[in-house]
């Protein structure tokens, strides 16, 4: 395969052509923070957590094809500011509480919060108010603890197929919808499947039943899924 | 002239409260009242959460016993997914509870209310605390700091954490004990008896005596706890008792579940608190006592060789007891019982079974959930719709219940010391300490939402008030 050559901060290394900056870090053990990129599923750059510079302007890793002679900065004061303010932005946004979230302890915006050493949240809390579906048999969605990385709409869509999950509105009122704005337990299209429960990063799409920390989540079964079909 | 006279905060107690006394013009207690000062909440914004959070969102409430509340509101989600919990489960929640019990009783002996006792009331107030118990008595303070810490492991043994531990589950526990913690809890438990022995013939040698008796005053009333279907001491399960103040059982065997027939809640302007009462006698009549005191008196027996010698001997001086000192001696007692119980259950074979969950969907639309916290029966009661989404929580707390007689006891007090409109430090603390004998727990106990009563009092520069808007 093609190789090319880019510098991340100040050192060159070498990745496959067609690879986003966010694989060429990774294929040389260099790690960037991520939310809504997941392996198998893909990117659409919607949380900003890898932003980077490239070339003197700010991208998204996940999204931005490597070309030759790229200089990429990934650790910078600046660039670890712009990080946790995004961060806590999206912990401003709803409302977040860990203290008593089935997902605590497995959580992949608390582990990013612990990440990037996100000791406060400087901006204002909204505290918007928010519903909780829980009318499917099996799932429950708390838009609460949804952060809008539209995991579950992707992998509803590209790797189910049944294109259940949605998102409707704009701004401050966006949010995931099933089956265009009805309840989840009456969206005929869902085949109940649960991949959108695996891949949710936070605990907003989760099992019913499961009491405070009790959601552990496979998000890695949807590359293993991938590699498997490519496999026939 | 009319004065009154502020004690805000009150100090050692968990939560935030100030009492006023009013004076009248001879400088005599005319009236003085306890108001709670702060408000949580818990009820209104409980709704539209599922049943499977409550036990770790209520726990909340409160950092000292949110066994207590994770329990109860476990109880609720039984009811409602109406499963039988495994018996291991129950067995498991049973120690976790008398672990509670334990830690929340040691830390208001021992840190709370023993630099009252054993420094003394008019001691000074920068050093009557646990740091100034601990220089003076350094091996019962170092005692009674372990004593909790059994407590504390007891409940991080079983849970996995001391505080908070998300362990209690609608149907059951989600972790066994283990062998190997079962041999600790059982290593450690001697000391821990033989220190509340030692604490007990201490309180027994200096505090049992007509001086103590005087100080934080006595009066009559209602009493309510939990026992077993043959009157013994419970914390669990069991029916709901109530006997008068001569120990007349006016109430017996109520089915917890049905508590709403025998309480009423009423409030007051001046206190977020509301305030509990039997039914049958209205209200203020109705003035119930519960807690440590209140499960002591209306028990048969505890059931344990050494509790049980140590009621009878509390019981020689005339029972039931409504001496306010008698709060401490109950809550010692308990610990002893406590002990003794977490000693039997740990000794049980099917302590270390695998089964402890029964998994249902939503079977009922309501659930109370209802056993002993350290201060008192705790009651949660739930509705949630079909899937399990909260519609409505009413939570009654061990402490509101107390309301009615700790404002007795704040104006016993205020009115037995006060004369004349002199007052000293000692004094006031006094008042406080009478306060502290109930253990008052008012981060619990302070949520209801919407039905506040508020008063506004508009008062002139000569003190008089000059208006007066009042909503109830």
């Amino acid at each position: 395969m093609e190789q090319v050559v880019i510098q991340i901060d100040g050192n060159e290394v070498r990745t496959a052509r067609g690879n986003t900056v966010l694989e060429a870090a990774r294929d040389n053990g260099i790690r960037i923070p991520t939310l809504c990129h997941l392996d198998g599923l893909p990117d659409i750059g919607a949380c900003r957590l890898c932003m980077v510079e490239i070339d003197g302007r700010f991208g998204t890793a996940c999204t931005t094809r490597v070309r030759d002679g790229m200089k990429v900065r990934i650790n910078t004061d600046e660039l670890h500011e712009m990080r946790r303010t995004v961060l806590e932005l999206l912990f401003a946004e709803r409302n977040h509480v860990c203290s008593f979230c089935v997902s605590n302890g497995h959580c992949e915006l608390q582990d990013l919060a612990c990440e990037l050493g996100m000791d406060s949240v400087r901006v204002p809390y909204r505290y918007p108010t928010l519903s909780l579906d829980a009318t499917h048999p099996r799932f429950i969605i708390d838009h609460n603890r949804c952060v809008m990385c539209a995991r579950c709409v992707r992998v509803c869509a590209e790797v189910e197929g049944a294109h259940t999950w949605g998102i409707a509105f704009r701004g401050t009122q966006v949010r995931v919808i099933t089956d265009l704005g009805v309840d989840w337990g009456n969206a005929e299209t869902c085949t109940s499947c649960g991949k959108c429960v695996q891949v949710c990063p936070t605990g907003a799409i989760v099992l019913k039943g499961q009491a405070t920390a009790e959601m552990e989540k496979h998000p890695e079964l949807v590359a293993e899924l991938e590699e498997r079909r490519r496999a026939g | 002239m009319k004065r009154e006279i502020k004690i805000d905060p009150v100090t050692r107690i968990e939560g935030h409260a100030k009492i006023t006394i009013q004076l009248d013009d001879a400088g005599n207690v005319a009236d003085a009242r306890f108001h709670v000062t702060e408000l949580r909440g818990f009820e209104a914004f409980c709704v539209g959460r599922t049943l499977w959070e409550m036990p770790s969102l209520t726990a909340r409430i409160c950092g000292i016993c949110p066994i207590s509340h994770i329990l109860a509101s476990a109880k609720a989600g039984d009811a409602i997914l109406a499963v039988r919990v495994p018996e291991t489960a129950v067995l498991l929640r049973r120690v976790m509870n008398l672990g509670q019990i334990v830690q929340s009783h040691a830390l208001s002996f021992f840190y709370l209310s023993a630099p009252d006792l054993l420094l003394g009331w008019d001691s000074d107030p920068a050093t009557r605390n646990v740091i100034g118990l601990g220089a003076k008595d350094p091996d019962l303070t170092r005692r009674g700091i372990r004593l909790r810490a059994y407590g504390q492991q007891v409940i991080e043994r079983l849970g996995g954490k001391r505080i908070h531990p998300a362990w209690a589950v609608p149907g059951g526990v989600n972790q066994p004990l283990s062998a190997e913690n079962r041999r600790w809890l059982q290593e450690h438990l001697p000391a821990a008896l033989d220190t509340i022995r030692f604490t007990l013939d201490l309180f027994k040698r200096s505090f049992v005596n007509d001086e103590m008796r005087g100080a934080l005053g006595e009066f009559p009333s209602l009493y309510m706890g939990l026992v077993a279907p043959d009157g013994t001491w419970e914390h669990y399960a069991g029916g709901l008792r109530i006997i008068d103040g001569a120990g007349n059982i006016l109430a017996d065997h109520v089915d917890p579940t049905h508590y709403q027939d025998v309480v009423g809640e009423a409030s007051e302007a001046w206190s977020y608190l509301k305030f509990p009462y039997y039914r049958a006698l209205g209200y203020p009549d109705g003035m119930y006592r519960v807690g440590p005191l209140g499960r002591v008196n209306v028990c048969d027996r505890f059931g344990t060789p050494l509790a049980d010698a140590e009621l009878e001997e509390f019981r020689g001086r005339g029972a039931p007891s409504g001496r306010i000192i008698d709060y401490h001696y109950a809550r010692l007692i308990e610990i002893l019982a406590s002990l003794e119980r977490i000693e039997r259950l740990l000794k049980d074979e099917r302590i270390l079974g695998t089964r402890i969950r029964a998994e249902a969907g939503i079977n009922a639309l309501e659930g109370i959930g209802v056993h002993e916290a350290p201060r008192g029966t705790l009651f949660h009661h739930y509705q949630v719709d079909e899937n399990g989404v909260m519609r409505t929580v009413n939570l009654i707390v061990s402490t509101g219940q107390n309301n009615l007689a700790m404002n007795r006891t704040v104006r016993d007090i205020a009115a037995a010391y006060i004369k004349d409109g002199k007052l000293s430090e000692g004094i006031l603390n006094r008042v406080e300490g009478g306060i502290r004998a109930f253990d008052p727990c008012l981060s619990c106990s302070v949520h209801a939402v919407g039905n506040m009563p508020i008063a506004l009092e508009l008062i002139g520069p000569d003190g008089t008030v000059v208006d007066r808007a009042v909503r109830d």
